[in-house]
């Protein structure tokens, strides 16, 4: 175990250094930077007052140099400063992560809330009525862009209630807070429940129909106890994959609701960096989603270890 | 246990299906849901290559007296802000939705087809490079890596199909490697190479057409996530630029403007995108079915 652990420490250091690579350059790419967007909309250009600016942005230095200044800047918690406010990144991205987090938090167990009993029902009730509904609503929860969910609850609140549910920094208290969140948490969170309750179902399937359910229901066992007590615990080892998937991709939801909704969190802030060509914003934004997604994946993957004692990572 | 009734379980199962309708046939009773979608798709599909004949009004026309004119006779659902006939922007935002779909799944399908039967057939530094390259690629979400590529390569539609398309890339070489990984020790790959076929040979034509089924599959699949993608990527200001009508920008951050004006505006759009993708997951489950029966649910 310790000697795959420190293997799988290494090819984790692997994969964000070639992420951080890879964004890198890719947002230099193109021509074009900052300087570019800021003289378009002056509308002139004196080529002496842009390289200035480029050179105070360190936009001239060769783009090794530009990579050795930002990765070795990471390594000491320097983020570098933010080209639009021209303050420290990381002064401007902490203080946006907990609105985002709450959002994810809730979404996710709007997912599990409903995804999970939901799926067990469409399983236990097989190609009944109930089944089918339930499996066309969670189609459909894969088929709805979650940007246009989200306006068609702006809508209904605005024509139902004459209200619309904004955003405000300086809530009542916690769970005013939540309460708020939970409207465009739902708006993300539909897309995650639809793809839980798919996997919960098929998995369910699947256990339901193996000897050791059959033995249990021929020593006389009750439904609820052959459905609940044998085969829900075993059919949950996918779906615990699904979610962890599930909580560091949600971030591409959240850009889109975050957006509608006007939440000022890290993921819509992505965006407007995307925009601005603000790449200290960008870059370490990357890196940091991506850093979520590589820890998620490794927690999955012991939280497999804990719950299936089948499985081992030796060798 | 109940009794088996042979009879019914050979039609179930497609025995004496005879000619291709008998074949539609099947399919149609067989999977309900698949025949939906597929009708869904077919419709999709004639709309955008038949756009020019259906729409009567031209998309980009504006007039500002049908200015946020409502649903009506003139215009059966509604004008935008400048005029436009919201009914030909969707017929014609039919065609972005399908160049879109269409160009960045094959595009994505091809290029991650070649580089899983690559990596799974030859195998050695060549597959280990691969697969951390794949690594990489995977630790961002779709839409993230997708807005990145889409910011950086500029606005255009053939960059909003490559953009989409190269996220798209690991997740389709992943299956086709795995896949290739256990056809190599098949008997028909060691007879092939028995009779002294090249490997290159071996690969092309006897472990790649196996390899069909899976990618199908999972093209369906992609085939609906590169259409949100792509609503998303416009919704965001960063998709096919103007004027080319795309259902995503027609619901852009502007919209959330007219939730209380102009409803129609914000409805007709996603309904198109959702019918669309709908349409695709219920295909895409039937087909997954047919071709995967060990995920028969």
């Amino acid at each position: 175990m310790g000697a795959y652990l420190v293997r799988r420490f290494l090819l984790m250091l692997l994969t964000l250094f070639g992420m951080s690579v890879l964004i890198f350059v890719m947002l230099r790419l193109v021509p074009g930077n900052i300087t570019d967007i800021i003289f378009d909309s002056a509308g002139f250009v004196n080529p002496a007052q842009k390289a200035k600016i480029e050179r105070q942005l360190g936009l001239d230095q060769p783009i090794v140099a530009q990579y050795i200044t930002w990765i070795s800047g990471l390594a000491r918690g320097d983020l570098g400063y933010a080209f639009v406010s021209e303050r420290p990144a990381l002064e401007e991205i902490l203080p946006r992560i907990p609105v985002t987090a709450k959002l994810a938090v809730l979404a996710l167990v709007f997912s599990v809330l409903f995804g999970v009993p939901l799926g067990v029902i469409s399983a236990v009730r097989q190609n009944t009525g109930l089944d089918y509904a339930l499996r066309v609503v969670s189609l459909s929860g894969l088929s709805l862009p979650s940007f246009w969910l989200g306006l068609l609850i702006l809508m209904a609140c605005v024509n139902w209630f004459g209200w619309i549910p904004i955003y405000r920094s300086t809530p009542g208290s916690f769970w005013s807070e939540i309460a708020l969140l939970s409207i465009p948490a739902a708006a993300v969170g539909f897309r995650s429940s639809a793809l839980v309750m798919r996997l919960t179902r098929s998995s369910m399937l699947e256990v339901l129909r193996q000897d050791y359910v059959r033995t249990a229901r021929a020593k006389g066992a009750s439904d609820p106890s052959v459905n609940y007590d044998h085969a829900l615990r075993n059919a949950m080892l996918p779906v615990v994959t699904i979610i962890g998937i599930e909580a560091a991709f949600l971030i591409g939801g959240l850009i889109v609701t975050e957006t509608v909704f006007n939440i000022p969190g890290v993921a819509r802030f992505l965006v407007e960096a995307i925009r601005w060509r603000d790449y200290p914003i960008v870059q370490n934004l990357v890196m940091f989603i991506a850093v979520i997604v590589v820890v998620v994946n490794f927690v999955v993957d012991m939280a497999y270890v804990a719950l299936d004692p089948r499985i081992k990572y030796e060798e | 246990m109940a009794v088996i009734d042979h009879d019914v379980e050979l039609t179930r199962a497609g025995a004496n299906v005879r000619g291709r309708l008998g074949s539609m046939l099947f399919f149609v009773r067989r999977y309900p849901l698949g025949a939906v979608g597929a009708l869904i798709m077919l419709a999709f599909a004639a709309t955008a290559v038949f756009a020019d004949a259906i729409a009567t009004f031209d998309p980009l026309t504006t007039n500002a007296r049908d200015s946020l004119a409502p649903p009506g006779d003139r215009h059966l659902l509604g004008a935008d802000f400048m005029g436009r006939d919201m009914l030909a922007r969707i017929i014609y935002g039919a065609r972005i939705s399908l160049a879109v779909g269409l160009g960045a799944t094959t595009l994505g399908c091809l290029v991650g087809m070649i580089i899983g039967l690559l990596s799974g057939y030859f195998g050695g530094w060549l597959d280990l490079t691969v697969q951390r390259l794949m690594d990489i690629m995977q630790s961002l979400p779709l839409l993230v890596m997708a807005l990145v590529m889409a910011a950086s390569l500029g606005p255009s539609l053939t960059n909003t199909i490559i953009a989409i398309a190269i996220p798209l890339v690991p997740n389709v070489a992943r299956v086709i490697r795995s896949n290739t990984l256990s056809l190599r020790e098949m008997p028909f790959v060691e007879a092939a190479r028995a009779v002294g076929m090249s490997e290159t040979r071996i690969a092309v034509s006897h472990v790649l057409p196996n390899t069909l089924a899976p990618l199908i599959v999972l093209a369906t699949a992609q085939f609906g996530s590169a259409i949100l993608v792509e609503s998303a990527l416009a919704f965001l200001g960063l998709g096919v630029p103007e004027p080319h009508p795309s259902w995503g920008r027609m619901l852009s951050e502007s919209a959330a403007e007219y939730v209380r004006t102009a409803p129609w505006l914000v409805i007709f759009p996603g309904v198109a995108i959702s019918a669309v993708v709908f349409g695709t997951n219920l295909l895409g489950d039937a087909i997954r079915d047919m071709l995967d029966p060990r995920q028969r649910f």
